[in-house]
């Protein structure tokens, strides 16, 4: 809480706005991190099941080699 | 006479989509682990630091803003040389490079953003202003999520990438706004601290977690973006299955 009538803050409550950025970045991260693991395994699973069911890309045999 | 031979380069190298991903898959892990070390080691030293004889202990979301600040101009800066791989030398990965690093460079600028105005309401007395160096660095922001929208408006990511490099090259005059803003007009953002041609003004006790914060999360960043435009090629991917079953269906 500001000191009142002033609008500044006193150094203890320094600390909350501290942890509110550090909070806030990892957790941001933390969801950007798990979005781009997820769409790469959502993919990879997709190209398997096509594969399963019969489904070539046309380069995947020149790649085998 | 057609046996015009292209010397094969390291970017030509990597113009092979599975060659990229072979890469990214031995490289992402390293890179990952690295930004860890890194990070740990740099928050360590961040907390470890002597706080601010006027800025007290706030003075650690500097450790956290700036590096984000920096990759949300280098993340801009790489989608520039993208297009340029789109529109100049036609590399097949170029767009792809683009449209992956797009999200990731929105984060950073989002997370610059909000840890600058965590860090302005004790010091400056408000979360917001609208000085140049903030507004242009919001403008960043918004240019990112038009060209997220963009790059993901059309089914055939071919049709889009032209606009997309187009719209990013035009764009880019906004990252030397950014950079020299705190020069060219009076801001309540401070100037620069870090590369000046005189030296840091940033005492060593300081400069040093920044320094070792800046290179993890710039790791971290090319851990993210080889990841993401690996995703973005196996997406492609389905997509050219798909097409590729359904013609098959068509005729069957």
């Amino acid at each position: 809480m500001p000191i009142a009538g002033s609008g500044m803050y006193a150094h203890w409550d320094y600390a909350y706005f501290v942890g509110a950025a550090y909070g806030i970045s990892a957790a941001v991260l933390f969801g950007l991190v798990a979005w781009i693991v997820l769409d790469q395994r959502g993919r990879r699973r997709e190209i398997a099941e096509l594969e399963a069911s019969g489904v070539r890309r046309r380069s995947a045999q020149g790649e085998k080699r | 006479m057609s046996d015009i031979s292209i010397p094969a380069g390291r970017l030509s190298g990597l113009a092979n989509p599975t060659r990229f991903i072979a890469l990214a898959d031995r490289a992402v892990p390293w890179l990952a682990g690295i930004a860890v070390v890194i990070l740990a080691v740099g928050l360590w030293m961040s907390f470890a630091a002597p706080p601010d004889y006027q800025q007290g202990t706030t003075v650690r979301i500097m450790y956290i803003h700036v590096p984000f600040a920096w990759l949300a101009m280098l993340c801009y800066t790489i989608m520039a040389v993208s297009a340029l791989g789109t529109l100049v030398w036609r590399h097949p990965l170029a767009d792809v490079a683009l449209k992956a690093a797009a999200p990731i460079g929105a984060t950073f600028t989002f997370l610059a953003l909000v840890t600058g105005s965590i860090w302005g309401k004790p010091m400056w007395g408000t979360w917001w202003v609208w000085d140049a160096r903030l507004t242009s660095v919001f403008v960043l922001f918004l240019m990112y999520l038009g060209l997220i929208a963009l790059t993901r408006a059309l089914d055939d990511p071919q049709k889009s990438a032209r606009a997309a490099a187009v719209l990013t090259l035009v764009g880019f005059i906004n990252i030397p706004i950014i950079k020299f803003s705190v020069d060219w007009w009076n801001t309540l953002h401070q100037g620069e601290s870090i590369f000046r041609l005189d030296g840091p003004t940033i005492a060593p006790s300081m400069l040093w977690p920044l320094a070792v914060m800046a290179i993890g999360f710039t790791v971290l960043f090319f851990a993210l973006h080889f990841a993401a435009i690996r995703a973005e090629i196996l997406r492609r991917r389905v997509i050219a299955m798909r097409r590729l079953a359904a013609r098959h269906a068509d005729r069957g």
